[in-house]
């Protein structure tokens, strides 16, 4: 009988998204398109505050977005009210979004003719933070009712992201939210990330994202002129 | 729970090989995962049994070596281990860093093959 033999592969498993992820960047920058992607738990506010930032950035940048839930087309209603363009991706059974769906999701679009593309991924804290989707900056939302320790138990998908937003702040105070904490605990798993607190019902704080987000989109747009 | 197609994906990459060597039988499956990987090692242990079932896989070792998480230390400059998951600071001066060397890894490394 013939001996085991060891035979090297040195391969990312996830290396099929990882191609199609980087083939996805390079086609919205050609497009000049700046693509978001927000993360977060079950009923973090995703789409509120997406129903605002849509409504906002409609009036002056022409804005698509693609929505990720397991079932139900609800999302996506809600957010067409706020601009034209969006899709939902309704995944079934699986647990997060991947390459393969958002390029079939955007099959039939002019990418040229937008500037801004947000992509709701479903709500879950673990999975989507293997992914890559081709994103230019992955938001991970934290609202003030979940408890300032969600960094500390989701360290993964708070160091695979760009930057945090901490989410539904008019309720802090009732919640007993220590807003301090939480971000002491986000500096402890990610260094140096970018933080942001904002209450999309009372709309405190939507303008400073907003301009974040508009910011970004020269910074993209003078990486590639370059 | 994305263990489980993620197993699919490495069933379906090992596979490739063996068939590649005639359908030389698989005797191990050789993995390097990081914690900031985003999987978890014993439930990508269960997703590989089931995915392997019926597969000629199936009673296939998985050797997993876990990768522990390393940064580039500004004040040391040098690699050093981070504290923790939740404590990504350097372990002998507790400088705070993000760049990350190791523990993100996710890597099919080797293939034991019986031709």
């Amino acid at each position: 009988m013939n001996r085991p033999r060891l035979v090297e592969v040195r391969e990312n498993i996830l290396k099929q998204n990882d191609l199609l992820a980087r083939s996805l960047r390079t086609r919205f920058h050609e497009a000049g398109v700046l693509v978001v992607s927000f993360v977060s738990s079950p009923g973090s506010g995703k789409t509120t505050l997406l129903e605002k930032l849509l409504a906002r950035a409609s009036e002056k940048f022409r804005i698509a977005a693609l929505v990720g839930d397991l079932a139900t087309e609800n999302d996506a209603a809600r957010l067409m009210r706020a601009a034209p363009q969006v899709k939902q991706i309704t995944t079934g059974t699986v647990c997060h979004l991947d390459a393969h769906m958002v390029e079939l999701a955007l099959a039939n679009w002019e990418l040229n003719k937008l500037d801004l593309l947000f992509i709701e991924n479903v709500g879950n804290l673990v999975c989507p933070s293997s992914y890559d989707l081709g994103e230019d900056l992955r938001f991970v939302l934290l609202s003030a009712t979940e408890g300032e320790d969600k960094p500390l138990k989701y360290p993964t998908i708070f160091n695979t992201s760009d930057v945090a937003i901490i989410t539904k702040m008019d309720l802090a105070a009732a919640a007993e939210f220590d807003v301090e904490l939480a971000h002491r605990n986000i500096q402890s798993v990610r260094p140096g990330m970018r933080v942001f607190e904002l209450s999309a019902k009372t709309g405190k704080g939507i303008d400073e994202l907003s301009s974040f987000i508009q910011s970004q989109r020269l910074v993209s747009q003078s990486a590639t002129a370059v | 729970m994305h263990e489980l197609s993620i197993a699919m994906s490495i069933l379906d990459r090992v596979l490739e090989e063996s068939r590649a060597r005639g359908d030389a039988r698989v005797e191990a499956v050789y993995l390097r995962i990081g914690p900031l990987s985003g999987v978890d090692v014993e439930a990508l242990r269960f997703a590989f049994e089931v995915a392997c079932e019926e597969s000629q896989l199936s009673g296939c070792r998985l050797e997993i070596t876990e990768v522990p998480i390393s940064l580039e230390c500004p004040s040391c400059r040098s690699e050093k281990q981070a504290v923790s998951i939740q404590q990504l600071c350097c372990s002998d001066c507790g400088t705070p860093s993000p760049e990350i060397v190791h523990g993100r890894e996710l890597e099919l490394r080797a293939v034991e093959l019986v031709e």
